[in-house]
Protein backbone atom coordinates (compact mmCIF):
# COMPACT_ATOMS: atom_id res chain seq x y z
CA UNK A 1 0.00 0.00 0.00
CA UNK A 2 1.26 3.85 -0.76
CA UNK A 3 1.18 6.62 1.64
CA UNK A 4 -2.25 7.77 -0.49
CA UNK A 5 -3.57 4.52 0.67
CA UNK A 6 -2.68 4.85 4.23
CA UNK A 7 -4.08 8.92 3.37
CA UNK A 8 -7.40 7.30 2.59
CA UNK A 9 -7.61 5.08 5.84
CA UNK A 10 -7.00 8.00 8.06
CA UNK A 11 -9.41 10.46 5.73
CA UNK A 12 -12.03 7.66 6.17
CA UNK A 13 -11.67 7.24 9.80
CA UNK A 14 -12.22 10.83 10.71
CA UNK A 15 -15.42 11.30 8.22
CA UNK A 16 -16.80 8.19 9.97
CA UNK A 17 -15.71 9.48 13.54
CA UNK A 18 -17.10 13.10 12.49
CA UNK A 19 -20.25 11.91 11.24
CA UNK A 20 -20.94 9.78 13.93
CA UNK A 21 -20.99 12.32 16.83
CA UNK A 22 -22.83 14.28 15.00
CA UNK A 23 -25.46 12.17 14.14
CA UNK A 24 -25.53 11.16 17.84
CA UNK A 25 -26.03 14.81 18.33
CA UNK A 26 -28.55 15.34 15.56
CA UNK A 27 -29.99 11.85 15.69
CA UNK A 28 -30.86 11.97 19.42
CA UNK A 29 -33.64 14.42 19.87
CA UNK A 30 -35.14 13.09 16.30
CA UNK A 31 -35.13 9.76 17.78
CA UNK A 32 -36.80 10.85 21.03
CA UNK A 33 -39.27 13.38 19.20
CA UNK A 34 -40.10 9.75 17.20
CA UNK A 35 -40.35 7.64 20.11
CA UNK A 36 -43.10 9.88 22.14
CA UNK A 37 -44.81 11.83 19.84
CA UNK A 38 -48.68 11.01 18.56
CA UNK A 39 -48.71 13.85 15.72
CA UNK A 40 -50.16 13.10 12.20
CA UNK A 41 -45.97 14.27 11.21
CA UNK A 42 -45.02 11.17 12.99
CA UNK A 43 -45.28 8.87 9.33
CA UNK A 44 -44.02 11.67 7.41
CA UNK A 45 -41.07 12.46 9.28
CA UNK A 46 -39.89 8.78 9.92
CA UNK A 47 -40.33 8.67 6.18
CA UNK A 48 -37.89 11.21 5.54
CA UNK A 49 -35.39 10.08 7.78
CA UNK A 50 -35.75 6.42 6.21
CA UNK A 51 -35.39 8.10 2.60
CA UNK A 52 -31.50 7.23 2.19
CA UNK A 53 -32.31 3.41 2.89
CA UNK A 54 -34.30 2.78 -0.28
CA UNK A 55 -32.64 6.03 -2.59
CA UNK A 56 -30.15 5.22 -4.98
CA UNK A 57 -26.76 7.02 -3.85
CA UNK A 58 -26.69 8.31 -7.23
CA UNK A 59 -29.71 10.36 -6.19
CA UNK A 60 -28.54 12.27 -3.27
CA UNK A 61 -25.26 12.53 -4.81
CA UNK A 62 -26.95 14.36 -7.79
CA UNK A 63 -28.89 16.46 -5.82
CA UNK A 64 -26.01 17.34 -3.13
CA UNK A 65 -24.03 18.27 -6.11
CA UNK A 66 -26.30 20.67 -7.63
CA UNK A 67 -28.12 21.98 -4.99
CA UNK A 68 -24.59 22.39 -2.27
CA UNK A 69 -22.92 23.62 -5.98
CA UNK A 70 -22.73 27.57 -6.80
CA UNK A 71 -25.31 27.66 -8.34
CA UNK A 72 -27.68 25.80 -5.81
CA UNK A 73 -29.64 27.73 -3.23
CA UNK A 74 -27.47 25.90 0.09
CA UNK A 75 -24.46 26.45 -1.83
CA UNK A 76 -25.57 30.03 -2.42
CA UNK A 77 -25.78 29.95 1.29
CA UNK A 78 -22.99 29.02 2.15
CA UNK A 79 -21.09 31.16 0.05
CA UNK A 80 -22.80 34.00 1.61
CA UNK A 81 -21.64 33.15 4.90
CA UNK A 82 -18.35 32.80 3.56
CA UNK A 83 -17.30 29.11 3.32
CA UNK A 84 -17.55 28.29 0.08
CA UNK A 85 -19.10 25.54 -1.88
CA UNK A 86 -19.32 22.15 -0.17
CA UNK A 87 -18.87 19.82 -3.12
CA UNK A 88 -15.09 18.55 -3.20
CA UNK A 89 -14.17 19.50 0.42
CA UNK A 90 -14.03 17.67 3.63
CA UNK A 91 -17.13 19.47 5.26
CA UNK A 92 -19.11 19.03 2.12
CA UNK A 93 -18.61 14.94 2.80
CA UNK A 94 -19.67 14.94 6.55
CA UNK A 95 -23.02 16.57 5.16
CA UNK A 96 -23.30 14.06 2.52
CA UNK A 97 -22.75 11.44 5.09
CA UNK A 98 -24.37 12.86 8.09
CA UNK A 99 -27.84 12.69 5.41
CA UNK A 100 -27.26 9.28 4.21
CA UNK A 101 -26.24 7.79 7.63
CA UNK A 102 -29.18 9.39 9.30
CA UNK A 103 -31.91 6.03 9.30
CA UNK A 104 -29.01 3.76 10.75
CA UNK A 105 -27.97 5.97 14.04
CA UNK A 106 -32.17 7.15 14.00
CA UNK A 107 -33.92 4.29 13.90
CA UNK A 108 -31.57 1.98 16.73
CA UNK A 109 -31.77 5.16 19.40
CA UNK A 110 -35.67 5.54 18.74
CA UNK A 111 -35.90 1.63 18.67
CA UNK A 112 -34.50 1.61 22.58
CA UNK A 113 -36.56 4.63 23.54
CA UNK A 114 -39.78 2.36 22.35
CA UNK A 115 -38.84 -0.42 24.23
CA UNK A 116 -38.13 1.46 27.71
CA UNK A 117 -42.01 2.01 27.97
CA UNK A 118 -43.99 4.18 29.62
CA UNK A 119 -43.70 3.17 33.88
CA UNK A 120 -39.90 4.19 34.02
CA UNK A 121 -41.38 7.66 32.75
CA UNK A 122 -44.71 7.46 35.33
CA UNK A 123 -41.89 6.77 38.12
CA UNK A 124 -39.86 9.30 37.25
CA UNK A 125 -43.17 11.86 37.55
CA UNK A 126 -44.13 10.92 40.45
CA UNK A 127 -40.56 11.74 42.03
CA UNK A 128 -41.04 15.45 40.25
CA UNK A 129 -38.51 15.02 38.11
CA UNK A 130 -38.12 17.62 34.90
CA UNK A 131 -38.35 16.48 31.38
CA UNK A 132 -34.96 17.60 31.05
CA UNK A 133 -33.77 15.18 34.29
CA UNK A 134 -35.79 12.44 33.20
CA UNK A 135 -34.48 12.61 29.56
CA UNK A 136 -30.38 12.16 31.21
CA UNK A 137 -31.31 10.44 34.19
CA UNK A 138 -34.14 7.93 32.98
CA UNK A 139 -34.33 7.52 29.37
CA UNK A 140 -30.74 7.53 28.35
CA UNK A 141 -29.32 5.28 30.36
CA UNK A 142 -31.49 2.70 29.82
CA UNK A 143 -31.65 2.96 26.16
CA UNK A 144 -27.26 3.21 25.66
CA UNK A 145 -27.55 -0.12 24.05
CA UNK A 146 -29.71 1.62 21.35
CA UNK A 147 -26.99 4.33 21.35
CA UNK A 148 -24.34 1.56 21.23
CA UNK A 149 -26.05 0.11 18.59
CA UNK A 150 -26.74 3.43 16.51
CA UNK A 151 -22.98 4.54 16.77
CA UNK A 152 -21.85 1.57 15.59
CA UNK A 153 -23.97 1.07 12.07
CA UNK A 154 -23.48 4.80 11.60
CA UNK A 155 -19.82 4.49 11.94
CA UNK A 156 -19.83 1.27 9.58
CA UNK A 157 -22.79 2.79 6.82
CA UNK A 158 -20.34 5.83 6.62
CA UNK A 159 -17.07 4.04 6.02
CA UNK A 160 -19.03 1.98 3.54
CA UNK A 161 -20.26 4.87 1.62
CA UNK A 162 -19.45 5.18 -2.47
CA UNK A 163 -21.50 6.81 -5.09
CA UNK A 164 -22.47 9.30 -2.72
CA UNK A 165 -18.87 10.63 -2.46
CA UNK A 166 -17.78 9.62 -6.27
CA UNK A 167 -20.45 11.87 -7.01
CA UNK A 168 -19.54 14.68 -5.03
CA UNK A 169 -15.97 14.44 -3.54
CA UNK A 170 -13.75 14.70 -6.83
CA UNK A 171 -11.52 12.07 -5.39
CA UNK A 172 -8.55 14.84 -4.04
CA UNK A 173 -6.08 12.81 -2.44
CA UNK A 174 -6.03 13.24 1.44
CA UNK A 175 -9.35 15.40 1.40
CA UNK A 176 -12.24 13.27 -0.50
CA UNK A 177 -10.83 10.26 -1.41
CA UNK A 178 -11.98 8.21 0.92
CA UNK A 179 -10.78 3.95 1.10
CA UNK A 180 -14.20 2.78 -1.13
CA UNK A 181 -12.90 5.23 -3.74
CA UNK A 182 -9.07 4.20 -3.62
CA UNK A 183 -10.00 0.53 -4.00
CA UNK A 184 -12.41 1.52 -7.44
CA UNK A 185 -9.29 3.37 -8.61
CA UNK A 186 -6.83 0.94 -7.96
CA UNK A 187 -9.05 -2.11 -9.96
CA UNK A 188 -10.03 0.43 -12.72
CA UNK A 189 -6.03 0.94 -12.84
CA UNK A 190 -4.93 -2.70 -12.72
CA UNK A 191 -3.18 -2.09 -9.25
CA UNK A 192 -4.91 -5.41 -8.03
CA UNK A 193 -2.13 -5.65 -4.85
CA UNK A 194 -3.24 -2.37 -3.20
CA UNK A 195 -6.66 -3.13 -4.53
CA UNK A 196 -6.77 -6.40 -2.22
CA UNK A 197 -4.91 -4.74 0.65
CA UNK A 198 -7.33 -2.14 0.81
CA UNK A 199 -10.71 -4.77 0.22
CA UNK A 200 -9.17 -7.13 2.47
CA UNK A 201 -8.89 -5.02 5.19
CA UNK A 202 -12.97 -3.71 4.75
CA UNK A 203 -14.36 -7.36 4.79
CA UNK A 204 -11.99 -7.92 8.22
CA UNK A 205 -13.25 -4.49 9.77
CA UNK A 206 -16.73 -5.01 8.20
CA UNK A 207 -16.75 -8.21 10.33
CA UNK A 208 -15.50 -7.01 13.24
CA UNK A 209 -17.81 -4.24 13.59
CA UNK A 210 -20.83 -6.71 12.57
CA UNK A 211 -20.10 -8.99 15.21
CA UNK A 212 -19.24 -6.39 17.75
CA UNK A 213 -22.93 -5.02 16.59
CA UNK A 214 -24.24 -8.31 16.85
CA UNK A 215 -22.75 -8.84 20.58
CA UNK A 216 -24.25 -5.56 21.74
CA UNK A 217 -27.78 -5.82 20.30
CA UNK A 218 -28.24 -9.85 21.32
CA UNK A 219 -27.40 -9.68 24.96
CA UNK A 220 -29.97 -9.67 26.78
CA UNK A 221 -31.96 -6.44 27.15
CA UNK A 222 -32.55 -7.18 31.33
CA UNK A 223 -29.05 -6.46 32.02
CA UNK A 224 -29.35 -3.32 30.56
CA UNK A 225 -32.35 -2.11 33.09
CA UNK B 1 -48.41 -27.42 -20.04
CA UNK B 2 -50.19 -24.83 -20.33
CA UNK B 3 -48.72 -22.57 -18.09
CA UNK B 4 -45.72 -22.84 -20.05
CA UNK B 5 -47.27 -21.65 -23.59
CA UNK B 6 -46.60 -17.95 -22.88
CA UNK B 7 -42.89 -18.46 -21.90
CA UNK B 8 -42.32 -20.73 -25.11
CA UNK B 9 -43.60 -17.64 -27.30
CA UNK B 10 -41.46 -15.26 -25.87
CA UNK B 11 -38.70 -17.03 -26.14
CA UNK B 12 -39.91 -17.85 -29.62
CA UNK B 13 -40.54 -13.86 -30.25
CA UNK B 14 -36.95 -12.98 -29.09
CA UNK B 15 -35.27 -15.53 -31.62
CA UNK B 16 -36.85 -14.40 -34.18
CA UNK B 17 -36.22 -10.67 -33.51
CA UNK B 18 -32.25 -11.48 -33.01
CA UNK B 19 -32.40 -13.35 -36.30
CA UNK B 20 -33.51 -10.00 -38.23
CA UNK B 21 -31.39 -7.85 -36.84
CA UNK B 22 -28.40 -8.06 -34.22
CA UNK B 23 -27.38 -5.62 -31.06
CA UNK B 24 -24.01 -4.93 -30.91
CA UNK B 25 -22.87 -4.05 -27.55
CA UNK B 26 -20.49 -1.64 -27.76
CA UNK B 27 -17.81 -0.06 -24.93
CA UNK B 28 -17.66 3.59 -25.78
CA UNK B 29 -14.61 6.21 -24.61
CA UNK B 30 -16.43 8.81 -22.37
CA UNK B 31 -15.99 11.68 -25.02
CA UNK B 32 -17.09 9.94 -27.83
CA UNK B 33 -20.40 9.04 -26.31
CA UNK B 34 -22.33 12.10 -27.98
CA UNK B 35 -20.75 11.45 -31.44
CA UNK B 36 -21.71 7.40 -31.03
CA UNK B 37 -25.54 8.17 -30.45
CA UNK B 38 -25.52 10.37 -33.58
CA UNK B 39 -23.55 7.22 -35.18
CA UNK B 40 -25.41 4.67 -33.86
CA UNK B 41 -28.95 5.86 -34.78
CA UNK B 42 -27.56 6.44 -38.88
CA UNK B 43 -26.09 2.66 -38.91
CA UNK B 44 -29.25 1.38 -37.22
CA UNK B 45 -31.21 3.37 -40.09
CA UNK B 46 -29.10 2.01 -42.50
CA UNK B 47 -28.49 -1.81 -41.53
CA UNK B 48 -30.85 -2.20 -39.24
CA UNK B 49 -28.74 -3.20 -36.18
CA UNK B 50 -28.67 -1.74 -33.16
CA UNK B 51 -25.67 -0.46 -30.96
CA UNK B 52 -25.71 -0.58 -27.28
CA UNK B 53 -23.49 1.90 -26.01
CA UNK B 54 -21.93 1.43 -22.81
CA UNK B 55 -20.16 4.42 -22.26
CA UNK B 56 -17.32 5.05 -19.39
CA UNK B 57 -13.44 6.02 -18.92
CA UNK B 58 -11.18 3.90 -21.18
CA UNK B 59 -9.22 2.41 -18.06
CA UNK B 60 -12.36 1.66 -16.37
CA UNK B 61 -13.66 -0.02 -20.33
CA UNK B 62 -10.54 -2.16 -20.93
CA UNK B 63 -10.93 -3.50 -17.29
CA UNK B 64 -14.18 -4.78 -17.40
CA UNK B 65 -13.39 -6.09 -20.88
CA UNK B 66 -10.22 -7.91 -19.09
CA UNK B 67 -12.81 -9.52 -17.48
CA UNK B 68 -15.33 -11.00 -19.29
CA UNK B 69 -17.87 -7.99 -20.66
CA UNK B 70 -19.75 -9.26 -23.40
CA UNK B 71 -18.76 -6.40 -25.55
CA UNK B 72 -18.03 -6.69 -29.26
CA UNK B 73 -16.49 -3.72 -30.25
CA UNK B 74 -14.89 -0.67 -28.32
CA UNK B 75 -13.78 2.69 -29.23
CA UNK B 76 -11.15 3.49 -26.45
CA UNK B 77 -9.77 6.95 -26.29
CA UNK B 78 -6.09 6.37 -26.85
CA UNK B 79 -4.14 3.39 -29.14
CA UNK B 80 -2.24 2.27 -26.47
CA UNK B 81 -5.26 0.48 -25.16
CA UNK B 82 -6.57 -1.56 -27.77
CA UNK B 83 -3.25 -2.51 -28.68
CA UNK B 84 -2.63 -3.90 -25.90
CA UNK B 85 -5.85 -5.76 -25.72
CA UNK B 86 -4.74 -7.38 -29.06
CA UNK B 87 -1.36 -8.62 -27.52
CA UNK B 88 -3.74 -9.91 -24.58
CA UNK B 89 -5.66 -11.86 -27.21
CA UNK B 90 -8.77 -9.90 -26.67
CA UNK B 91 -9.24 -8.17 -29.63
CA UNK B 92 -8.93 -9.56 -33.27
CA UNK B 93 -5.62 -8.70 -35.17
CA UNK B 94 -5.52 -6.50 -37.40
CA UNK B 95 -8.88 -5.14 -36.83
CA UNK B 96 -7.64 -1.63 -35.56
CA UNK B 97 -7.91 1.54 -36.87
CA UNK B 98 -8.25 4.76 -35.72
CA UNK B 99 -11.77 6.73 -36.03
CA UNK B 100 -10.94 10.23 -34.53
CA UNK B 101 -8.54 12.33 -33.25
CA UNK B 102 -8.79 13.97 -30.32
CA UNK B 103 -8.88 17.76 -28.89
CA UNK B 104 -8.47 18.76 -25.62
CA UNK B 105 -9.76 22.56 -24.14
CA UNK B 106 -9.81 23.92 -21.17
CA UNK B 107 -13.25 24.92 -20.37
CA UNK B 108 -15.12 27.13 -18.09
CA UNK B 109 -19.12 27.16 -18.08
CA UNK B 110 -18.47 31.24 -17.46
CA UNK B 111 -18.44 33.61 -20.39
CA UNK B 112 -14.97 35.52 -20.03
CA UNK B 113 -13.46 32.76 -17.75
CA UNK B 114 -10.97 31.01 -19.57
CA UNK B 115 -9.11 33.82 -22.23
CA UNK B 116 -7.87 32.31 -25.71
CA UNK B 117 -4.43 31.71 -24.64
CA UNK B 118 -4.81 29.67 -21.60
CA UNK B 119 -3.31 32.65 -19.14
CA UNK B 120 -6.06 31.67 -16.43
CA UNK B 121 -3.40 28.69 -15.78
CA UNK B 122 -0.83 31.15 -14.88
CA UNK B 123 -3.02 33.83 -13.40
CA UNK B 124 -4.90 31.15 -11.05
CA UNK B 125 -8.15 32.95 -9.32
CA UNK B 126 -10.15 29.68 -9.46
CA UNK B 127 -10.64 27.42 -6.38
CA UNK B 128 -11.06 24.11 -8.40
CA UNK B 129 -9.93 22.72 -11.88
CA UNK B 130 -11.59 19.29 -12.97
CA UNK B 131 -9.16 16.92 -14.61
CA UNK B 132 -10.39 13.60 -15.96
CA UNK B 133 -8.56 10.47 -13.75
CA UNK B 134 -5.02 10.75 -15.70
CA UNK B 135 -4.58 6.77 -14.47
CA UNK B 136 -7.72 6.14 -16.24
CA UNK B 137 -8.33 8.50 -18.99
CA UNK B 138 -6.36 9.58 -21.80
CA UNK B 139 -7.84 13.09 -21.90
CA UNK B 140 -6.70 13.63 -18.13
CA UNK B 141 -3.13 12.36 -19.24
CA UNK B 142 -2.92 15.00 -21.93
CA UNK B 143 -4.14 17.66 -19.72
CA UNK B 144 -1.54 16.88 -16.96
CA UNK B 145 1.18 16.83 -19.66
CA UNK B 146 0.20 20.32 -21.09
CA UNK B 147 -0.05 21.89 -17.70
CA UNK B 148 3.56 20.31 -16.83
CA UNK B 149 4.83 21.27 -20.20
CA UNK B 150 3.27 25.19 -19.28
CA UNK B 151 5.04 24.96 -16.16
CA UNK B 152 2.15 25.64 -13.86
CA UNK B 153 1.48 21.93 -12.78
CA UNK B 154 2.76 22.29 -9.21
CA UNK B 155 1.25 25.42 -8.59
CA UNK B 156 -2.47 23.74 -9.89
CA UNK B 157 -1.97 20.50 -8.22
CA UNK B 158 -3.43 21.21 -4.74
CA UNK B 159 -6.76 22.73 -6.96
CA UNK B 160 -7.20 19.40 -9.56
CA UNK B 161 -10.62 17.56 -8.64
CA UNK B 162 -10.63 14.59 -10.53
CA UNK B 163 -13.64 12.65 -12.70
CA UNK B 164 -14.14 9.25 -12.80
CA UNK B 165 -13.96 9.67 -16.41
CA UNK B 166 -14.33 12.92 -18.57
CA UNK B 167 -18.21 13.07 -18.63
CA UNK B 168 -17.87 13.63 -15.06
CA UNK B 169 -15.55 16.24 -15.33
CA UNK B 170 -17.41 17.70 -17.78
CA UNK B 171 -20.22 17.98 -15.10
CA UNK B 172 -17.85 19.16 -12.53
CA UNK B 173 -17.56 22.23 -14.80
CA UNK B 174 -20.97 22.81 -16.22
CA UNK B 175 -22.53 22.56 -12.68
CA UNK B 176 -19.85 25.22 -11.53
CA UNK B 177 -18.75 23.17 -8.53
CA UNK B 178 -15.09 23.67 -10.77
CA UNK B 179 -14.42 26.63 -12.55
CA UNK B 180 -12.99 25.51 -15.31
CA UNK B 181 -11.75 21.62 -16.58
CA UNK B 182 -10.12 19.89 -19.26
CA UNK B 183 -12.52 18.18 -21.49
CA UNK B 184 -12.97 17.05 -25.55
CA UNK B 185 -13.71 19.78 -27.40
CA UNK B 186 -16.68 17.32 -28.57
CA UNK B 187 -18.36 17.47 -25.56
CA UNK B 188 -18.94 21.41 -25.43
CA UNK B 189 -19.82 21.81 -28.89
CA UNK B 190 -24.08 21.66 -29.89
CA UNK B 191 -24.57 21.36 -33.81
CA UNK B 192 -20.51 22.55 -33.77
CA UNK B 193 -21.07 25.63 -31.98
CA UNK B 194 -19.66 26.43 -28.33
CA UNK B 195 -21.89 25.70 -25.62
CA UNK B 196 -22.31 28.73 -23.44
CA UNK B 197 -18.95 29.56 -21.55
CA UNK B 198 -15.52 30.08 -22.63
CA UNK B 199 -12.62 27.88 -24.15
CA UNK B 200 -9.13 28.03 -24.86
CA UNK B 201 -8.49 24.80 -27.60
CA UNK B 202 -5.31 23.64 -26.29
CA UNK B 203 -2.53 23.37 -28.79
CA UNK B 204 -1.57 20.16 -29.75
CA UNK B 205 2.49 20.26 -29.50
CA UNK B 206 1.48 20.59 -25.64
CA UNK B 207 0.67 17.08 -25.62
CA UNK B 208 1.28 14.16 -27.29
CA UNK B 209 -1.92 13.85 -29.68
CA UNK B 210 -5.19 11.91 -28.84
CA UNK B 211 -5.37 8.89 -31.69
CA UNK B 212 -8.48 7.05 -30.76
CA UNK B 213 -8.98 3.79 -32.19
CA UNK B 214 -11.34 1.19 -32.18
CA UNK B 215 -10.92 -2.28 -32.28
CA UNK B 216 -13.02 -5.55 -32.67
CA UNK B 217 -12.94 -7.28 -29.78
CA UNK B 218 -12.96 -11.26 -29.19
CA UNK B 219 -16.25 -11.57 -28.39
CA UNK B 220 -17.52 -10.20 -31.61
CA UNK B 221 -15.07 -12.19 -34.44
CA UNK B 222 -17.31 -13.15 -36.98
CA UNK B 223 -20.78 -11.49 -35.75
CA UNK B 224 -21.47 -9.69 -39.12
CA UNK B 225 -23.68 -6.74 -36.96
CA UNK B 226 -20.17 -6.24 -35.09
CA UNK B 227 -18.06 -6.15 -38.34
CA UNK B 228 -20.47 -3.88 -39.71
CA UNK B 229 -20.36 -1.55 -37.40
CA UNK B 230 -16.52 -1.18 -37.82
CA UNK B 231 -16.99 -0.77 -41.36
CA UNK B 232 -19.70 1.96 -40.83
CA UNK B 233 -17.28 3.84 -38.77
CA UNK B 234 -14.64 4.49 -41.76
CA UNK B 235 -17.51 5.48 -43.70
CA UNK B 236 -18.46 8.85 -45.00
CA UNK B 237 -21.83 9.53 -43.01
CA UNK B 238 -19.81 8.53 -39.38
CA UNK B 239 -17.08 10.55 -40.85
CA UNK B 240 -19.48 13.22 -41.06
CA UNK B 241 -20.85 12.97 -37.35
CA UNK B 242 -17.01 12.68 -36.27
CA UNK B 243 -15.67 15.81 -37.62
CA UNK B 244 -19.13 17.54 -36.92
CA UNK B 245 -18.00 17.32 -33.15
CA UNK B 246 -14.46 18.80 -33.47
CA UNK B 247 -12.59 15.67 -33.96
CA UNK B 248 -9.90 15.10 -36.14
CA UNK B 249 -9.45 12.49 -38.95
Amino acid sequence: MTPADFSAIRLTAELATLTTLLLLLVGTPIAWWLARTESRWKGPVAAVVALPLVLPPTVLGFYLLVTMGPHGPVGRLTSALGLGVLPFTFPGLVVASVLYSMPFVVQPVQNAFEAIGARPFEVAATLRAGPLDTFFSVAVPLARRGFVSAAILGFAHTVGEFGVVLMMGGNIPGVTRVVSVAIYDHVEASEYAPAHALAGGMVLFSFVVMLAFHWVSASPRRRAG
Amino acid sequence: MKLFEPWALLGLTLTLSAARADDVPVAVAANFSAPMKEIAALFEQETGHRALVSPGSTGKLSEQIRNGAPFQVFLSADERTPASLEAEGLAVPGTRFTYAIGQLVLWSARPGFVDGKGEVLKKGGFRHLAVANPKLAPYGAAAMEAMAKLGVLAAIEPKIVTGENIAQTQQFVATGNAELGFVALSQVLRDGKPVEGSMWVVPSDLHSSIRQDAVLLAPGKGKPAAEALLRFLRGDRARAVVRAFGYGL
